[in-house]
């Protein structure tokens, strides 16, 4: 075992003895720790959980599996040139985005980094659209120019997918700002990696959410690596706590496990969009894929530990062997929605590569909303030069 | 027609729109219950409340970028940055996140912020707080840039820049937040992308935008009766949209010019202009194109020599007669 997955063992140790604690300054009391082997997790028999139907919880399943299946076609394609730039995989955190997206109601709004592909599909976004997009073609949903970091749909409340780490979370205090603004009873959740936590512009966000009682639920995806480096090497103290110096209540959730993620951000969301505060949550999960595509992955972790993670905590076998255990699939429904899961990713490949790419004529379109609404344009001069 | 400063203009502006539209917001470091580091917001907050006029902690790329989420939305904030010149610890947020988020989602999304402040030297402030990023800014499709010289266009600018559904930049000027100037009583709109012909003339055209305005005013009088030069005097008001016809047209009139401009020359906006000029009135150019702004380097400390780093009157008076050839 290498020194750097050394550090790794020790992060995902401390992690776990952590695991069940809660805190911030308007938390109760915390619980005592329950090991995770001593017996079923109690958020399995929370409300929001129980009070799923056996076809919502299959269709809960299904967008892991549609994630998943979607990004590896993805990822073949990228091997075949078929996708430039950057991809970066979601593979081993599907539970995450489907859990807190799950829980979304109308006014809720959702925001997040650059690995971003997961929360496109479980806000509801058409793979179609999410592969051209990746092709670099028209039919995109950003129409070829935002690429892979940059999904965006916010007819469903999806504002991105954003390139720059940490740059989205101010964002993020600025759609829950809007949402108090205009008295609507909304959350916003703003999405970042692990590595984002030590930007300023995050600590920044937190700040103000709190300073101003905004409905916002940060999450922190902790993945266990900022690109090649781990918890250990990049950031002193726990992540979670830090929620403490803003005055802001936290929590630390198994993101391995969809029913812990939805038992414990339902609470979150809810206090955000009735009490209008501001949360923190530190989501363990874990990515099998190197930081991109670009990343061979053989500096900083061994093949050992993503192979354990792969074998005891994938948040798909884990939800399927609960629902199975629950009646709620059975192997025939399995097989078929991973085989379903398989023909929409195709699809979606095919309809990528039979789309047109822009042409140069596009790519001075959407940049200023006057020069695309030139009847409506009360500006005079140029716009663009050459 | 009244007189009122420059100040008392962009005020005016801001509360007539804070009236007119109740997703117009104020947000910025002492807009609120301080007045304003330059006393631009004074009144608001007793005006319009605290929901409207908020004052932030000292953060720009958190409350810019909680700004630009909120546009999202559908809030319009107008933000003031106490200098522009801070706009540097917020870079990412502005020029990352508002200027292209249109863009990368395909069209989707609108960002109508306003940023607002002062950005200039003379005020011996050193190099931190001297900072005049027209240039930068413009540099980023997606966004619009505007430097008023007036009251009155400094009102109606702002105006137009809040309606705005693109990020808009607006770089006003602390020496002149003092001057005074006839605004009409009754609303009125500055569309953003019109040049204004400050002075009419017929040998030498200054194109020129914020306090080297009124410099320029004051060197072409001298021009006139000292030298017998009559001098016009375009003043840009936006850097983007551009207004290149009206530079064009007095180019054709005069053909000599002048570019006067607060910025360092290198990559300015005069070296896009002159560009321009060049590549589009070349035989009606009867010398070379000329350009005088801050000398370059660092924003001087020393009161006299920044005077003297700065365009002035006799500095522009001096490039005059030497783009005239005598």
């Amino acid at each position: 075992m290498s020194k750097k997955s050394t550090d790794k063992t020790a992060a995902a140790a401390k992690k776990t003895t952590s695991a069940a604690k809660t805190g911030g300054a308007n938390a109760a009391p915390a619980a005592a720790p329950k090991p995770a082997a001593s017996g079923p997790n109690p958020s399995h028999s929370s409300p929001v959980n129980t009070a799923l139907s056996a076809d919502e919880k299959v269709e809960l399943y299904r967008k892991l599996v549609r994630i998943r299946r979607f990004e590896e076609r993805s990822l073949r394609a990228y091997q075949a040139k078929k996708i430039g730039g950057f991809l970066h995989l979601y593979i081993g955190q599907e539970a995450v985005a489907v859990g807190c997206c799950s829980l979304m109601g109308k006014d809720d709004h959702v925001i997040t980094a650059y690995r971003d592909h997961g929360h496109a599909i479980a806000v509801g976004m058409d793979t179609k659209a999410l592969m051209a997009e990746l092709y670099g073609k028209v039919t995109g949903c950003s129409k070829g120019k935002g690429g892979s970091m940059h999904y965006f749909d916010p007819a469903r409340n999806f504002w991105g997918g954003h390139g720059i780490v940490g740059g989205q979370v101010p964002l993020g205090a600025g759609l829950a700002y809007a949402l108090k603004y205009k008295g609507l009873k909304g959350a916003a959740m703003a999405f970042m990696g692990d590595g984002a936590v030590n930007q300023g512009a995050v600590h920044e966000a937190y700040n103000l959410a709190s300073l101003w009682s905004l409905p916002v639920v940060f999450v922190i995806e902790n993945n266990g690596y900022s690109m090649g480096t781990s918890q250990a090497r990049s950031s002193a103290g726990e992540l979670a706590t830090r929620a403490a110096g803003y005055d802001m209540k936290w929590e630390i959730i198994d993101g391995h496990d969809l029913y812990d993620v939805r038992a414990k951000m339902e609470p979150l969301l809810r206090r955000a969009r009735e009490e209008s505060k501001p949360a923190l949550v530190e989501i363990m999960t874990y990515r099998y894929r190197g930081h991109s595509v670009a990343d061979p992955d053989k500096t900083y972790r061994s093949k050992t530990e993503i192979e354990d993670y792969q074998r005891t905590k994938d948040p798909i076998n884990l939800f399927r062997a609960i629902l199975q255990s629950e009646g709620a699939l059975t192997d025939e429904l399995i097989e078929k929605i991973d085989t379903e899961a398989r023909s929409e990713a195709d699809f979606a490949a095919d309809f990528a590569e039979a789309s047109p790419f822009p042409t140069p004529e596009d790519i001075q379109k959407d940049v200023y909303w006057e020069a695309d609404n030139p009847s409506q344009r009360t500006s005079g001069g140029r716009l663009f030069f050459n | 027609m009244p007189l009122i400063t420059y100040r008392e203009a962009l005020r005016h502006a801001m509360a007539e729109e804070l009236t007119r539209d109740e997703n117009v917001v104020i947000l910025g470091e002492e807009v609120g219950q301080f007045h304003g580091a330059y006393k631009v917001t004074e009144g608001l907050l007793e005006k319009f409340g605290p929901k409207r006029i908020v004052d932030t902690p000292i953060s720009e790329a958190g409350f810019i970028g909680l700004g630009v989420g909120a546009s999202m939305l559908g809030v319009r904030p107008v933000m003031e940055l106490m200098f522009w010149s801070f706009y540097s610890v917020a870079f990412d947020q502005i020029l990352n996140n508002a200027a292209n988020i249109r863009y990368m989602s395909g069209g989707q999304i609108n960002c109508p912020i306003v940023i607002r402040g002062p950005a200039n030297g003379g005020t011996n402030v050193g190099a931190t707080h001297s900072h005049t990023p027209e240039n930068i800014l413009a540099h980023h499709p997606g966004v619009k840039v505007v430097v008023p010289s007036t009251p009155y266009d400094a009102k109606g600018l702002l105006k137009s820049a809040i309606r705005d559904n693109d990020p808009v930049f607006v770089l006003e000027n602390t020496i002149l937040y003092g001057l005074e100037g006839e605004v009409p009583s009754e609303e009125y709109l500055i569309p953003l992308g019109h040049a204004d012909v400050k002075r009419a003339g017929t040998d030498l055209t200054i194109v020129t935008y914020g306090r080297p305005v009124i410099q320029s005013l004051a060197a072409a009088q001298q021009l006139q009766q000292e030298h017998n030069l009559s001098v016009e005097i375009v003043d840009l008001r936006t850097i983007r949209p551009l207004d290149i016809d009206t530079v064009l047209a007095s180019v054709r009139k005069t053909h000599r010019v002048l570019i006067v401009e607060e910025q360092r020359p290198f990559c300015g906006v005069g070296a896009q202009l002159a560009y321009m000029i060049q590549n589009e009135a070349f035989d009606e150019l009867d010398a070379p194109i000329q350009r005088l702004g801050t000398v370059d380097a660092p924003a001087i400390y020393s009161p006299p020599a920044e005077i003297e780093q700065l365009p002035n009157s006799q500095r522009i008076l001096k490039a005059a007669l030497a783009t005239m050839g005598s």
